[in-house]
């Protein structure tokens, strides 16, 4: 390929200028860049409100292209059922899936009620949640993952609200624009959710490692009792998450503790439920079950 | 009647005599499809994991490479700007990285002025390479933790989808050069 012809300013005083102030241009640019850098580095907020109002800005297009995601991906989904054994078939497995998710949600449910009845002897409701809708966008080249939700703080959405779909939890609500809020995803590696195991309550901390998977950390150190397959469901200390929610599937087992899969895609998830913080509402019951999850039924270890 | 509707149309834009492109549309294209490829993945993608290759920023190098002075030095700033709105990065990542992106290729250019292809893509691919990894450290540097062990596939794809994108900024020059303003009135 050949040189631009314009490369050289020669004698005009105009060119030369222009060229010079152009390169000066730059490198002051890439020094605004590493201010701003800095100061978002130190103080990670310091732009959400210009964030929000970008988000808010192009939430009617990602709105339009969700449809059409959407679309393709339940296109897809039939073409596969025809591929591997009917749409027929495809549809039940997806069900199976889901009832077989409902059914460790139910074990860890009803384990969770005896516990509780146990200490407090309260009948507890879940509440309404705040808001359905959808995932507009996410992040995809960068590490960090976050997910930008369809609703805001017009539909009384506020920062630290926890964010599910009917497969599992997908993460927890982080800037909050009028129109649109910002979603850190489970699998961030900033995102560390309080679990313990659905069968039996072996509690312990899932991380994100960034490539959607999750990192489980076992509070109680000695033997590790965890299978491929264990279900995680959240634990409810920490008063951010309802206990209960199905969160990952353990794929394979570490020397601490696990690498678990999560089990609400967010490329699979068409919507989601945005839910009020649940330590709010059942300040004694949060407590309470942060503080009987660990010892009763840990198998194992000691 | 349709066709006689696409001969109209062709004739508008495929008669050139005395008709020129409009400033406006050259002008703005090029930032427009930057800030259009910052902003499309993310609507498109709902990823789990980083895989998706950071198209604003391959946009950027091909239309830098492919015309030299069209954008100028300071392109990053504003561009990079509106990508870390949207990207995840803590803002002031990009602005900072495709500044220094513009500020390289404009070095490279002055010490090999004759480019073949296949430096121009041994050029991105040095430039993808560092831009991925050093976007990892202003992510980390910024709360996250992720390994850069996950980060293999994304600079693979980005390396290898690159030439495509040069490809479609091609086509979007020959688009933003259609001599469509009639002349004579």
């Amino acid at each position: 390929m050949a040189p631009p012809p314009n490369r050289r300013s020669g004698y005009s005083r105009r060119a030369q200028y222009g060229t010079f102030f152009g390169y000066i241009a730059g490198i002051v640019g890439a020094l605004v860049g590493g201010g701003f850098l800095i100061v978002s580095i130190f103080n990670p907020d310091a732009f959400a409100g210009l964030r929000g109002a970008a988000a808010d800005a192009a939430e009617p297009g990602g709105k339009v292209v969700a449809v059409g995601r959407r679309e393709t991906q339940s296109f897809f989904d039939v073409v596969r059922g025809y591929a591997v054994a009917g749409v027929r078939n495809a549809k039940l497995e997806r069900e199976l899936a889901e009832a077989k998710i409902r059914l460790v949600e139910a074990q860890a449910i009803a384990e969770e009620n005896t516990r509780l009845k146990g200490l407090l002897g309260l009948a507890q409701q879940d509440p309404a949640p705040v808001v359905t809708t959808q995932l507009v966008a996410a992040t995809g080249g960068s590490t960090r993952r976050f997910a930008t939700l369809g609703a805001g703080s017009g539909r009384g959405v506020v920062v630290g609200m926890p964010v599910r779909s009917q497969l599992g939890l997908v993460g927890r609500v982080l800037e909050v624009g009028s129109s649109t809020a910002r979603v850190l995803l489970v699998t961030d590696t900033e995102s560390v959710v309080p679990v313990r195991r659905a069968q039996d309550g072996v509690a312990a901390f899932a991380q994100g490692l960034g490539d959607g998977r999750l990192q489980l950390r076992l509070i109680n150190l000695g033997i590790n009792p965890l299978k491929p397959g264990d279900v995680f469901v959240t634990s409810g200390s920490g008063g951010l998450y309802r206990p209960g929610i199905a969160l990952a599937a353990v794929t394979s087992v570490t020397r601490d503790g696990a690498i678990a899969r999560v089990l609400a895609d967010p490329a699979a998830t068409e919507f989601v439920v945005v839910d009020r913080v649940w330590a709010q509402q059942a300040e004694p019951v949060a407590t309470a079950s942060g503080t009987a999850v660990a010892p009763p039924a840990a198998p194992g270890p000691r | 009647m349709p066709s006689r509707l696409v001969h109209a149309v062709q004739i508008r834009f495929q008669r050139r005599i005395n008709r020129a492109p409009s400033p406006l549309v050259a002008r703005s294209v090029p930032w427009l499809s930057i800030m259009l490829a910052s902003v499309l993945p993310t609507w498109l993608f709902l990823a789990s994991a980083p895989y998706v290759p950071p198209f604003g920023f391959l946009t950027l190098l091909a239309w830098r490479q492919l015309r030299p002075g069209l954008l100028p030095v300071w392109a990053g700033l504003p561009l990079g700007f509106f990508d870390d709105l949207y990207s995840g990065q803590p803002l002031g990542s990009a602005i900072l990285l495709w500044s220094i992106a513009m500020i390289v290729l404009e070095l490279i250019e002055l010490r090999f002025p004759w480019r073949n292809f296949a430096l121009e893509w041994a050029v991105a691919t040095a430039l993808i390479v560092v831009y991925i990894v050093a976007a990892l450290g202003a992510a980390n540097a910024g709360g996250g933790s992720a390994h850069i062990a996950f980060l293999a596939p994304q600079i693979i794809l980005a390396v290898l989808v690159y030439p495509f994108v040069g490809r479609v900024v091609a086509g979007l020059d020959r688009f933003r050069l259609i001599p469509f303003l009639d002349m004579s009135r």
